[in-house]
């Protein structure tokens, strides 16, 4: 099967071919990172820009592991959103970085659709790291892959997750990549994090937490932030814990077997509680560790046939 | 100097007359519109096929001048209007410095009576700086020119400030303009609120934002007595508010664009900042409501709130995009669209640009009548044309509707007799 995208800008447009390709790559891939060596030639001579305009810690450090590990040459610019507004647009930004002659330049951006905006524009590869509140395509195919891993399957699962739905790129490339993979997608939030007409994408929307549990095999939940621009979403932290955090407790209304996931950071006893973090049904430093492996196969698919295999 | 235009299809909707028919201009002013006017040394322009209507009348458009004439200035946005068959313009405040004082007035004025190419008529602010806090002196601005107010762009959230502007304003017997948006509502959206932006991830705009300031504006108009101009509809709700408003014989008009009647949220799909803008494109309902408004006599005026901004305003992030899209050459073809729909007839479609206007700024023009200056728009309905920004006459691009196949060509406009655009 081959892989026919050049760019990796969300999973809203990936068939569930496409996404079954980039697991099963990444599964081959997966086996190098617990090697003593951890290094193969893969993209021996590719020069990958590692563009964010967001503070990001696992996601940078995720995507320049997955680079190091395929031997390409990775570089890490780190433009903060000021240096944005007094200074040079994006477009010019880009077009300087790809004089340099880059492979792939793997973008983060507060800006909704800032990945699709380089893509026009550029002639290199571009991996959409996160932009906005639109979509974070590597995050949502390392939780199907962690979800894969467990289950043996993502066809049939009841996924639920929780939180401000609204303001997530996380949410949004998980409901996309679930549905298309034949999962049942449950979305849970206060009112103010349900974004309109969300429902049209096949998924159940919830305001009642514990609706959205009963039976799940997955719960994913999402960092959560007390403001957004400024404007106050929630009444509380401490108010959200209480209606959306999960414990113990509320986790019993899973199945038995049900998987807890976070993207990270977690802020613990808001979202999720000590507990439920550190219990036996979370996965959540599993997804991190799968990252770098599905990192490393979208790296590897959107450059093209290879030279030679992994 | 004579001139005949000969054998064109005279549409004046203001007389209620559509017919082939002869037009005789002496010295810029219409003589005689008849059958077979033959004067042995006049000019002839053969208007076989073509439409002869009265020159088109823009009530709001963004002129940039002064202070933001790298977009656009009185020249260029004038040869624009010219170009779309536009022969009076109104031109909102919101320049630098904004068009709150006397001597702005009279640049612009002046700027249009030696250099514009249509008549150029000048839309005072309501506030001080748009600030909306302070009033501007209107009894003065209206003395010297100003055909209405307007702190367009910006909603006068305050409503005793609205109330105090309309009371004001009354015995100078011009309206004001409301670009109603209640933004505490639409609190940084960048699009219609919906299933569209939230596949983009982009803040929305509900339609709330809009139809809650204008129900309050109309009130006060109610309230006041004052006459009101809705700008730019975009929402099914605001159609029935003016709807309702009218039968209750509350003395209110609205505008539409040609692109809120054109155009859905779709368009922002692919993040096309040339389909951002102020109010946001709507969906196929709102689409569908401002379309019976036209046809029903609600939305009184099709107008094209002109917003030429330049390419590097555009090319950016979609958050980062400043609003609007040029509209003056666009906006005949656009318009005729809703005739080949079936939803307009000719007469009706053309009332909107010229009769309607004139009426709701009450501006002298609009209509071909003897004695009257000889501001006349020649077009062929018929003949296609694809739209490219290149070609414009403006000086921004930004439009959505590049590459767009539309019917409609503006052959030739006519201001007080003499020609200002020509296309053969």
């Amino acid at each position: 099967m081959s892989f026919s995208h050049k760019h990796i800008l969300g999973t809203r447009h990936l068939s569930p071919q496409d996404i079954t390709l980039i697991l099963d790559t990444a599964e081959s891939f997966k086996e190098i990172n617990a090697r003593a060596i951890k290094k193969v030639p893969t993209l021996r001579g590719k020069t990958v820009v590692n563009l964010f305009y967001e503070a990001s810690t696992r996601t940078r450090t995720s995507f320049e592991i997955a680079e190091k590990r395929l031997s390409a040459d990775a570089v890490n610019i780190a433009a903060s959103s000021s240096s944005v507004v007094k200074g040079e647009t994006l477009e010019d930004t880009a077009k300087n970085i790809e004089a340099m002659r880059p492979d792939i330049i793997v973008i983060r951006h507060f800006a909704s659709g800032a990945a699709d905006y380089l893509a026009k524009r550029l002639d290199c590869s571009i991996i959409n790291a996160g932009d906005g509140a639109h979509e974070h395509p590597s995050q949502a195919l390392l939780d199907l892959f962690t979800m894969r891993q467990h289950k043996g399957r993502i066809a049939g699962l009841t996924v639920t997750i929780v939180g401000d739905i609204t303001h997530s790129r996380v949410a949004r490339s998980n409901l996309f990549a679930l549905h298309s993979m034949g999962a049942e997608v449950r979305l849970a939030g206060p009112g103010t994090m349900i974004p309109p007409g969300i429902e049209k994408f096949g998924c159940k929307v919830f305001t009642a937490m514990d609706e959205a549990l009963a039976g799940a095999d997955v719960v994913m939940m999402l960092r959560i932030q007390l403001e957004r621009q400024g404007r106050s979403l929630l009444p509380s932290l401490r108010e959200y814990a209480r209606f959306y955090g999960l414990n113990r407790d509320k986790l019993k209304l899973a199945r038995e077997d049900v998987l807890v996931m976070h993207p990270g950071p977690m802020n613990r006893g808001v979202e999720i509680a000590s507990d439920v973090a550190d219990g036996e049904r979370n996965v959540i430093l599993e997804q991190v560790e799968n990252g770098v492996a599905v990192r490393m196969a979208l790296l590897y698919l959107v450059s093209g046939p290879a030279p030679e295999n992994p | 100097m004579k001139t005949v235009i000969k054998k064109g299809r005279v549409v004046d909707p203001g007389q209620g007359r559509e017919q082939i028919l002869d037009v005789l201009i002496v010295d810029g002013i219409v003589a005689r519109i008849a059958e077979a006017i033959d004067e042995a040394d006049a000019e002839i322009i053969d208007a076989r096929g073509m439409v002869v209507a009265p020159g088109l009348i823009d009530i709001h458009v963004h002129l940039r001048d002064p202070g933001q004439e790298y977009k656009e200035d009185i020249v260029s946005g004038t040869r624009a209007a010219a170009a779309g068959g536009f022969t009076a313009v109104a031109c909102m405040p919101n320049t630098a410095p904004v068009n709150d004082t006397l001597a702005v007035t009279e640049y612009i004025r002046n700027r249009a009576l030696h250099e514009g190419l249509v008549r150029v008529y000048p839309i005072g602010a309501i506030t001080k700086g748009l600030r909306g806090e302070t009033l501007t002196e209107m009894g003065e601005l209206a003395a010297g020119g100003c055909v209405a107010f307007s702190d367009d762009g910006r909603w006068i959230a305050d409503g005793d400030l609205m109330r105090r502007a309309l009371e004001y304003v009354k015995p100078f017997g011009v309206p004001l303009m409301t670009h109603a948006e209640d933004t505490t509502v639409s609190a940084g959206g960048v699009m219609n609120e919906g299933f569209v932006a939230t596949d983009l991830g982009l803040k929305g705009i509900p339609w709330v934002a809009e139809d809650a300031a204008v129900f309050r504006d109309v009130m006060l108009a109610a309230l006041t007595g004052t006459r009101l101009h809705v700008c730019h509809i975009s929402t099914r709700g605001s159609v029935d508010i003016l709807r309702n408003a009218k039968k209750a014989g509350i003395g209110v008009t609205g505008e539409v664009t040609p692109h809120h009647f054109t155009l859905t949220e779709e368009a922002v799909r692919g993040y096309d900042t040339n389909a951002k803008m102020s109010p946001p494109l709507r969906t196929e309902e709102d689409l569908e409501a401002i379309r019976q408004g036209l046809a029903d006599g609600t939305i009184d005026v099709i107008a094209t709130d002109h917003a030429p901004h330049h390419r590097d305003e555009k090319n950016v992030e979609f958050n980062l995009a400043l609003n609007g899209i040029v509209g003056l050459e666009t906006a005949l073809s656009l318009t005729l669209a809703l005739v080949g729909k079936g939803i307009l007839t000719l007469p009706q479609a053309l009332a909107k640009l010229t009769s309607a206007p004139a009426r709701v700024l009450s501006l002298p023009g609009g209509s071909l009548r003897e004695g009257s200056a000889a501001d006349i728009v020649i077009f062929d309905p018929q003949r296609k044309w694809t739209v490219d920004p290149q070609l414009f006459q403006s000086k921004s691009r930004n439009t959505p509707f590049a590459g767009r196949q539309l019917e409609g060509v503006v052959c030739r406009t006519l201001v007080g007799g003499r020609t200002v655009f020509r296309r053969l």
